[in-house]
Formats: structure tokens, sequence, C-alpha cells
């Protein structure tokens, strides 16, 4: 099967988040942009040094939460007073004390799962594939590699330029990630 | 607070990797798993048998009838949702105080909550008399014209333990992503590495994506704090929204959720301790776990006992005879032996906890842990049963006696939680290694 290579990217790995973070504040320096850090457990202040400062998630868990309560107080109150309306005790049909526990729980119910879908949409998750695990090293993201790539999209990216820049660094590695569209 | 959080045994980023995956990814399994596993079996299939039976001959084959309508099945659900809730104190409550010793048990202590939840929503279903009606409880489109009744308690106790049991699944799934990913990346199978794969979705432990996994895993904290407490309220209103002596009571709410949280813990503390010893985790799960769960059970343990006595108080100063009496019958009645054993297994034995010499040892704490176990599930049944069998007329008043088949569904459910929780532990990290990698690392900055 004949497959055609193109360039990801150039990713260098540290051996510590201090490294890590250290390279991403010089990379930014350099004004490189498209950049990413991967590493095996959220490190502090890493996102903020790369430029991430919000997070559409919160809005997204009140929008769930907003749509949650409304439905479940919606479904109640009409299923209550206008489509099934029931004498229960003498009480009146709208007896609204009794439908705050269902809206509440609809309410944690959908700010729950929107957050969650939320971020895995954000994160673009699921994805199966990705051009950062055709380098073998890669597996260490996960376990105790800090990482850093410079993505070939960047608009400062020159082959040489952003190869020695890292290479000057001293990471551990310094790998060329293909894309094997 | 947060010191000697993992002994200081010199782990780094790479054993303690190493050592939480291996005890999945290796091929062997301990003989001890087998015979856990295989215990927890034979309970399931006995769960099996009774369903069976259940639902050939209907909840006659329980001893409930009137005035008892609610036998072990209520007590089990109760006492099942009840330890359910100490995961999600550990999981969401101790991570919004900021508590990072919680980071080595709250895998397991999730893993904990979904399956007690899971015993627990089966309770209610098969008490329905006609479980395979059971989705006539949930609000759907359907040719008969019906709704839910949204006054009644049991619709809420739907809503409150699917949210419940939905929520807790969700927190424990999207913590362990990374951890997922940990596994697919060391797996050397090419299907296992598939399978973790499958699950991980692609994560790959960006800076981005750590962000909004941070945001997301707070805020799901957040919710799940307000909807633990929700929760064992929503099953308290089955009791303190009936008009029954002894359980039409405002006290109900916080007296139940202080009694789940007591009795999850003890249900932790019984599980941690010889998963500990078996997995050879003293240096992750260490004696300072042991002990700082072992004061949080003797608080909980404490707002129990106040609640014991606030509910006597009231019964007394209330001067309804009714209150009264239940409460006297409760001490001196037909069930006065199950009484003063919860008192004794409950309140009294615990007490020993003050004491930190008792704390140190794994093995009264571990008798502790058990004796709590017990008298959580007592309180429950002296709840359920000796309001009802002594109700407001002498005419109808009864007695309950669990049969076989009642006993049989509770060791079933016994026996399908210890095999969840077997298979729990042989397939997923039971440790989060990213949280404990993390506290590792601010540690060694801190020590800078």
């Amino acid at each position: 099967m004949k497959t055609r290579s193109l360039l990801y990217g150039f990713m260098a790995e540290f051996g510590s988040p201090d490294a890590l973070k250290e390279c991403v504040r010089l990379a930014r320096v350099e004004g490189y942009r498209r950049v990413d850090a991967y590493t095996p457990f959220p490190v502090e202040g890493l996102a903020e040094d790369l430029g991430i400062h919000r997070s559409p998630i919160p809005l997204i868990v009140l929008i769930g939460g907003i749509a949650g309560l409304l439905a479940g107080a919606a479904m109640q109150y009409y299923s209550a007073v206008f489509d099934y309306p029931m004498n229960i005790g003498g009480r009146p049909v709208n007896s609204w004390p009794s439908f705050v526990m269902v809206t509440f729980e609809l309410t944690v119910l959908f700010a729950g799962l929107s957050g969650a879908i939320g971020m895995l949409v954000v994160n673009g998750l699921p994805r199966p594939h990705h051009p950062l695990f055709n380098v073998a090293r890669f597996e260490r993201a996960t376990q105790d590699g800090f990482f850093f790539c410079i993505e070939a999209a960047d608009p400062n990216f020159d082959p040489e330029k952003t190869w020695r820049f890292l290479e000057d660094l001293k990471p551990e590695g310094l790998y060329a990630v293909q894309d094997f569209a | 607070m947060t010191s000697n959080n993992i002994s200081t045994s010199g782990h780094t980023y790479t054993t303690l990797t190493g050592k939480i995956s291996s005890l999945v990814l290796t091929p062997r399994t301990p003989l001890l798993w087998f015979v856990g596993a295989g215990i927890g079996f034979l309970g399931t299939m006995l769960l099996f048998t009774a369903v069976a039976w259940l639902l050939l001959r209907g909840v006659g084959i329980w001893g409930v009838n009137i005035p008892i309508a609610w036998g072990l099945a209520i007590v089990n659900f109760v006492w099942w949702i009840g330890i359910g809730h100490a995961g999600t104190l550990i999981s969401a409550i101790l991570f919004l105080m900021r508590q990072p010793w919680r980071q080595s048990i709250n895998r397991f202590a999730e893993a904990m909550t979904l399956f007690a939840v899971t015993c627990a929503g089966l309770y209610p279903l098969l008490h329905l008399g006609r479980p395979w009606f059971f989705y006539w409880l949930a609000p759907y489109p359907n040719t008969m014209g019906l709704w839910p009744q949204w006054r009644s308690p049991l619709v809420w106790d739907v809503f409150a333990v699917s949210t419940y049991l939905t929520i807790s699944f969700v927190f424990w799934f999207i913590g362990m992503i990374p951890d997922l990913a940990t596994m697919r990346d060391r797996a050397t199978h090419r299907y296992v590495r598939m399978i973790y794969g499958i699950f991980a979705m692609g994560w790959r432990g960006s800076a981005r994506h750590w962000h909004h996994y941070e945001t997301t895993y707070l805020l799901l904290a957040g919710l799940a704090t307000p909807l633990v407490v929700s929760v064992h309220t929503v099953v308290s209103f089955d009791f303190a929204i009936a008009i029954l002596p002894g359980w039409h009571s405002t006290i109900f709410p916080p007296y139940f959720v202080a009694g789940a949280i007591y009795s999850g813990l003890a249900m932790v503390l019984t599980l941690a301790i010889p998963l500990r010893r078996l997995y050879r985790l003293e240096e992750l799960v260490t004696m300072r776990h042991i002990e700082n769960m072992s004061k949080l059970m003797l608080a909980t343990g404490v707002i129990v006992a106040y609640s014991y006595l606030v509910e006597t108080f009231t019964a007394w100063y209330s001067g309804n005879a009714y209150e009264s009496f239940v409460t006297v019958n409760r001490a001196m009645g037909p069930y006065s032996w199950l009484y003063w054993l919860l008192v004794a297994t409950n309140i009294v034995l615990p007490q020993a906890l003050w004491s930190s010499r008792v704390r140190s040892n794994v093995f009264v704490v571990f008798g502790i842990a058990l004796s709590v176990n017990l008298g959580m599930w007592l309180e429950r049944f002296v709840i359920v049963v000796t309001s009802l069998h002594r109700d407001f007329l002498p005419s109808s008043w009864g007695m309950y006696v669990p049969t076989r088949w009642d006993w049989a569904t509770f060791v079933g459910t016994l026996g399908l939680f210890t095999l969840l929780f077997f298979i729990f532990i042989r397939l997923l990290p039971m440790i989060s290694m990213s949280e404990m990698k993390q506290m590792l690392q601010k540690r060694e900055a801190r020590a800078e």
C-alpha cells in the first residue's frame, strides 16, 4: 500500500515538568503559536504558559443545568396541570413543592452529562488515531515523559531553524512526527 | 495535612506507573482473587435464583405482608445506597476540600459506589410487585396516556437513584480516561491495547486536554456534592412523607445523610484493609489513610448517635402518644434485642476510635468497620420494621420475620457486589495513576 507522508511537526521529549515548562516559555518567546505540550498528569500553569486561559466547559455546564431545570419543571407542570390532572389528597394540581426533587435531579443530570460530553467534544475526542502516535516513544507521554510539539502548520515553522531551536534545549529525545495521510 | 500521603520510599513517575498498572497487566492472577471472585460468583447465582423465583411466585415469597409491607427489600435498599455515599464523599467532597490524601483511595471508593448503587437499585424494582412493568415509572409517551405520579416519593427515588448512578459513573469514567490511556500505552498484547484504546478514546495528555479536563472534573465534583446529599434526603422522604409514628419527622434527611456516609466509610475500610494487604499497597494506601477514614467514620458516627438522641427527645417532647409509644417499643418491644444490638455495634463500639492506638491497629479498625456495617443495617431494620409493626390500632399490629428468600436476595446482592468489585480490580487500575503522579510532582516542587 502506498502512503503519502507529511510532516506534522517536531516533538521534543523532556524528563521533568520543569524542563518542559522552560521549553514552552522559550518557544512562546520565539513566536511559535501552534504548539502543544503532552504530560502524564496535569502540570500546574502549563496551559496558561501556552496561552490557554479560558475553557468553555463552565458555560456548557450552566446551559445544561438550566436546560435540565426547565425540562424537569415544565414536564411536571404540563403533565400534572394539563395532561393528567389528578386530585391527590386535595392538593392543588400545581403542587410545586412536590416537584422540587425531580427538577433538582434533572438539573444535576443534564449539567453533569453536558459537562462530560462537552469536555470530550471540546477536546476532539474520541479520536483513536493521531499523528503523534506514530512516534513510538510517545507512549511515555501517559507514563513518565513530558513532550513538546511544534506543528508544521505554525507560520514560524522552518524545518531547519525549528529543529535547531529544539535541539539547543537539550531534550532527551527529538522526533520528526510524520502524518501518514 | 499533606505529608506522608504516599510513603517517602522514593517512588518516581516510572515506578508509580509500573506498580499500579502491573497489578492489572500481569498475566498472573493471585489465588485469593479466584477465591474472592468465586464466592462472589456463587452469590450472584444465588441472586439470580432468588429473583427468578420472585418473578415466578411474586413478592409473597418474602416475609412481607400488611402491616409490614416493607421488609428486607427496603432495609437493604437503604443500606446499599448509603454505602455508596462514602465513595462520593471521598471522590467529590474531599476533592473540593483539597484533601490530597484521598487520591490513593478515590478510584476504588467510586467503584464501590457504583456497585453498591447497582445493588440498591434492584430492590425497589423487585419490590414493585410486578417488576416487569418497572418502566412505568419513567415518563415516556405511552398508549395508556399515563404519567408518573410526581407527588410520590417512589418516583423521586427513581430520578434520584438513576441520576446518582449516572453521574457517579460519569465521574468515575472521566476520572479514569487518562489512566486508560496509560494502560493502552503499557499493554503489550495487541487486543488488550485495542480494548483499553477504545475506552481511552485517543487521550494524549495534551495541555489543552488537561485544561478542559480539570475544569470538568472540578465541576462534576461540585455537582456530585449536592447530588449525594439529595439522594439520601429523597430516600429519607420515603419514610418522612408518610404519617407513621417514628417516620414522620423532619430530622430524617440530615440523619439519613450522616448515617449513609458513616456506613459507606465503614465499607471503604472493609474493602481497603484486605485489599492493601492482598496487593501489597501499604505504601500507597498508608496507615494515614486508615487513620483519616477512621476519624471521619467516628465523626459521622457521633452525628448519627446525636440523631438517635434527638429522635428520642423529640418523641418525648412532642407529647404525642404514638411517637412515644414507638420509641419505647423500639427499646422494650419484640424487636428490642435488635435495637440494643444496634446501639452496641453502631454507637458504643466505634467510640474506641477516639484512641489513636486503636486507629493505628488495622485489625481493630477492620473489626469496628464490620461492626458499623452491621449496625447500620440494623438501624434500617429497626426504622423500617418497628414503625410498621405497631401503628395506631392494635388490630393492625403484626410481626415480620424474613424468609429464606429474603436472605437469599440479600446474600445474593452481597455476592454481586463482591463479584463486580473483584472484576474491577482485575481489569482496571484501582488507584488513580495520573492523580498520584500529580501529587508526587507537587510534593517535589514544595520540597525544593
